[in-house]
């Protein structure tokens, strides 16, 4: 695939090919359920436990606070529709930058949605009306996956706590890019996803304090401690254990290439393309993701002749680029709708080269003056 | 299941299996337990005239934790007084056979079926109703 | 041969290397086969995006289903609550009763369970002692506030066929709901959907030798099916199931119910003499039983109970064997099968069955070395056995006082 780069890692990730090593026995000889007696399923149980024990220590937890899910979507779901305060669901808020696997059900269950400033971070005052009216439960995400900006949830959950409110934090994002530390930040429920950290899709997991009443949302065999029902996808599971292990062990490496490569790719940007916007540029960010747009230019349609020339980019989140909105995001964060219509969203990976930057900004700079020319009408 | 490896000795090298007969004056039998519950143990011993436990069978209807409980139950109380028989604890036999908790009852059972076993001998020398007094 | 011997296909089963070579394309890096299919800005996206719909057609294709009926969902657990509680949900202002049986799988149980907390009342049919479901007692279990029966395909346990189709006819008439759990019929019972009047079929790909982790849920277009979404998100699968798509584990599946299409007629036949000579190489031991329906039953599975002997300690002796006592989801307990009893077995001979699951990879000569093994191990395990003794002096064991503890 040399004739092409891939610049959309926070969409997904390849599987590591030491993750696709580790899987490999599980999805071959190695297939026993994880719930059987006999030697094949206890071989299968095993690979699971020690999976979990890699996945709790991503986030130094105890292993018997994962569980395992099909994805970041269902941790999420799992997560505010399952906690039980007072064997009552608690009455929740959210920020208004959330991912859709948080902000739809949260919606759907009447949420409070908690304001943001203008790099994308929860306000305190918002947060703080919402707990004086009674919110029990409050979701904010650790690092945003357009902007890459990173929360400051100790404080948040600081504050939720001095309530008597339960936090739940979607750290899908922040894996693999920022330490992750569940008992320093503080947080009562975290979400992961191995598809992010160079894991195969289909697993993730919600890492909760024992503390919390969980109530699950997929019934039948009792599976994960009553807690999520359903046959352990055990290759997956390995590959994510497997996975969140190299998190740990190359995060300050894959950082390092990566800020190197987003300054390249920021720098040459703003010096090549007139009018740049670069978001949450002096906020806080995880070192892979840079959310750029060129005002006055449709993003969709420079997507569309980047990918053409070998260029995969998006426009944010995957799960939302169905639909033609402008980044929600963007718009929480009070950007003009003309410029968070030109955003491009770039989320580097290790699989990404000095060289593969500097085509992409010469790529960026031609299609958007062409595509410029084309919407002035010169 | 994962069976330590003592459980799997017994398992698989049953120590004293077998039948005493049951009308003999000798002899006291203890069976304890229930098919529906999935266990039934039988252990008998043979009691010569100086109070000793010369001989111990059984029979047990159950999982691998079961069979193992009463096998080492057997080899326990051979040699061993009435009065030491009865004060061997379920715990010592989880505790010897590392059993799992979820198994812990299997251990309690043949605790059971050796009292039994006593209760049953002492009753057919007319002892059952002193130690009754005894302990009233 | 090599030991152990897995019969315990039922539970789960081996992916097919043909399904595991289709997978690796799309977990290594090298193809560059690894994009979401969610995403539309590039060629990494739309290109997994055709793979997941050529393994949505596959899965149509075996039970005569249109592609767009099928809902990518993490395995049947999830296809079954989907069903359940999306129709429970969406149908609620109809009605609010529920028919099932007490021999599905725990996740329809389970969840009808919880549908019973938000105030639905749900039904729960005993089987006849076949295992099958008599029609006229679901007949009459049926009501006017009835909105869904829930009835599985192929028993896990015993592997019994329930007569879909009739059922389906009934509950069309009554404009009823209909979903079927077919995890366990699923390529090796012919389901024909554009005949067989069920709404909604949920199916899991690691029963049928795809990999573990995914599933799907059949919704029917016409007549529509309506249910209401239980994980939310980005709205993929049109709304019903929010979710990266898992390319690698659906194309497994794709996989797995292609070749389930091509070969299913030939491999029930192979796999039907290898059962049959299971079963007639242990009747003629004493005190066998078969629970469950011969005739009405797939080819895969025998589900003996060893009078006399106990359950456990059966498999225990037979480790080479890799079998179970019941469904996998529920083994570390120590009930008997509540599959057993709701056929009206007694506790016993519950506590003594072992289930037989065969299928694509089990020799003639796997089967004769069970054969073999249960011979030697169910005559150690009565000499061990104080009820065989009894049995054998013909002491009726109905006539004792048991201490239950």
């Amino acid at each position: 695939m040399a004739s092409r780069a891939y610049f959309d890692h926070n969409a997904t990730t390849p599987v590591d090919e030491r993750v696709f090593e580790a899987m490999l026995p599980y999805l071959r000889e190695h297939y026993g359920n994880a719930s059987s007696g006999h030697r094949e399923g206890r071989l299968a149980h095993q690979a699971v436990e020690q999976a979990r024990e890699q996945v709790a220590a991503l986030v130094k937890a105890h292993p018997s606070q994962v569980i395992f899910t099909s994805g970041g979507t269902e941790a999420n779901n799992l997560a505010l529709k399952g906690v039980r305060v007072a064997g009552k669901s608690p009455s929740l808020a959210v920020s208004a930058v959330e991912h859709a696997s948080v902000l739809v059900p949260a919606r759907k269950m009447g949420a409070r949605i908690l304001d943001v400033g203008a790099e994308g971070n929860v306000e305190r005052d918002s947060l703080d009306e919402a707990l004086q009216a009674g919110c029990r439960l409050v979701s904010a995400m650790l690092v945003n996956n357009e902007t890459g900006t990173i929360e400051r949830i100790a404080e948040l959950a600081q504050q939720a706590r001095a309530s008597g409110a339960l936090f739940h934090t979607d750290a899908v994002q922040a894996a693999g890019k920022i330490d992750l530390d569940m008992p320093a930040l503080g947080v009562d429920l975290l979400s992961l996803s191995a598809h992010k950290i160079y894991g195969p899709k289909g697993v993730g997991a919600l890492v909760t304090d024992k503390a919390v009443t969980l109530v699950p949302q997929l019934e039948g065999g009792g599976h994960e401690k009553g807690r999520r029902s359903g046959s352990l996808n055990v290759a997956a599971i390995v590959g994510f254990g497997q996975a969140a292990e190299l998190a740990v062990t190359e995060m300050a490496s894959r950082n390092a290439q990566q800020q190197t490569l987003r300054e390249q790719f920021e720098h040459e940007l703003s010096a090549s393309v007139e009018g740049v916007v670069i978001h949450a540029r002096t906020a806080e960010r995880v070192a892979n993701t840079s959310f750029a747009s060129v005002p006055g230019l449709d993003g969709e349609a420079l997507l569309m002749a980047l990918d053409d020339s070998g260029f995969a980019v998006s426009s944010g989140s995957a799960c939302d680029s169905k639909s033609t909105e402008p980044s929600h995001v963007l718009m929480a964060m009070g950007v003009e709708e003309s410029v968070a219509r030109g955003a491009i969203r770039i989320s580097l990976g290790c699989d990404n080269t000095r060289e593969q930057v500097g085509q992409l900004v010469q790529a960026i700079k031609t299609h958007s003056e062409r595509l410029g020319s084309l919407a002035s009408g010169w | 299941m994962a069976y330590s490896d003592k459980v799997i000795d017994h398992y698989e090298n049953p120590r004293n299996v077998g039948s005493l007969d049951k009308d003999s004056e000798n002899v006291g039998t203890g069976m304890v337990g229930a098919p529906a519950c999935g266990d039934v143990m039988r252990l008998q011993i043979q009691v010569n005239d100086a109070g000793i436990i010369e001989d111990a069978k059984f029979k047990t209807y159950g999982c691998g934790s079961a069979i193992a409980s009463s096998s080492l139950l057997t080899e326990w109380v051979r040699g061993k007084t009435l009065d030491e028989a009865a004060e061997i604890k379920n715990t010592e036999i989880a505790e010897e056979l590392a059993l799992p908790p979820v198994k812990i009852h299997c251990s309690v059972l043949a605790e059971d079926a050796i009292k039994a076993a006593i209760t049953d001998y002492k009753s057919k020398h007319g002892e059952a109703e002193e130690e009754q007094a005894k302990s009233a | 041969m090599k030991t152990p011997i897995y019969m315990d296909y039922s539970a789960t089963t081996p992916v097919d290397p043909r399904v595991a070579e289709v997978m690796c394309k799309y977990l290594s890096y090298d193809d560059g086969l690894y994009g979401n299919p969610a995403s539309r800005s590039h060629e990494f996206g739309w290109k997994t995006e055709a793979a997941v719909d050529e393994a949505r057609k596959n899965v149509a294709a075996l039970v005569n289903a249109d592609a767009k009926e099928i809902v990518w969902t993490s395995g049947a657990t999830e296809s079954d609550n989907l069903a359940i509680k999306g129709v429970a949900h969406f149908y609620q202002k109809k009605g609010k009763h529920i028919i099932t049986c007490k021999t599905e799988h725990k996740a329809v149980l389970d969840t009808c369970r919880q549908l019973e907390r938000e105030g639905f009342e749900v039904t729960y049919l005993d089987p006849e002692p076949s295992g099958l479901v008599d029609h006229k007692k679901l007949e009459a279990a049926m009501r006017d506030d009835t909105i869904l029966v829930s009835i599985m395909h192929v028993n896990n346990e015993i592997g019994v066929i329930q007569d879909i189709s009739a059922i389906g006819e009934m509950c069309r008439e009554r404009k009823i709901m209909f979903h079927v759990d077919a995890a366990q019929s699923a390529g090796k019972v012919p389901i024909d959907l554009k005949e067989m009047k069920v709404d909604l079929m949920s199916f899991s790909a690691h029963k049928i030798y795809g990999p573990k982790g995914i599933g799907a849920l059949y919704v029917r277009r016409k007549p529509r099916a309506r249910i209401e979404a239980q994980m939310h998100g980005g709205g993929h699968e049109r709304g019903m199931r929010s979710g990266t798509l898992p390319t690698h584990q659906i194309v497994g599946m794709g996989e797995a119910f292609r070749i389930a299409k091509e070969e299913m007629a030939t491999e029930n036949e192979r796999v039907r003499v290898l059962r049959d000579r299971l079963w007639n190489g242990i009747t003629d031991m004493e005190e066998v039983y078969l629970n469950g329906d011969m005739e009405q039953r797939v080819p895969h599975n025998l589900n003996v109970s060893f009078n006399y002997v106990e359950g456990e300690s059966l498999i225990m002796a037979i480790r080479d064997l890799a079998v179970s006592s019941g469904s996998a989801c529920t083994s570390a307990s120590l009930e008997p099968s509540y599959v057993l009893r709701a056929l009206g077995r007694n506790d016993e001979l519950a506590h003594s069955s072992i289930r037989f699951s065969i299928g694509r990879f089990t020799t003639e000569e796997e089967v004769d070395y069970a054969v073999k093994l249960l011979h030697d191990k169910i005559g150690k395990l009565r000499e061990l056995s104080p009820l065989w003794e009894m049995y054998k002096d013909g002491i009726d064991l109905n006539s004792i006082q048991w201490a239950a503890h």
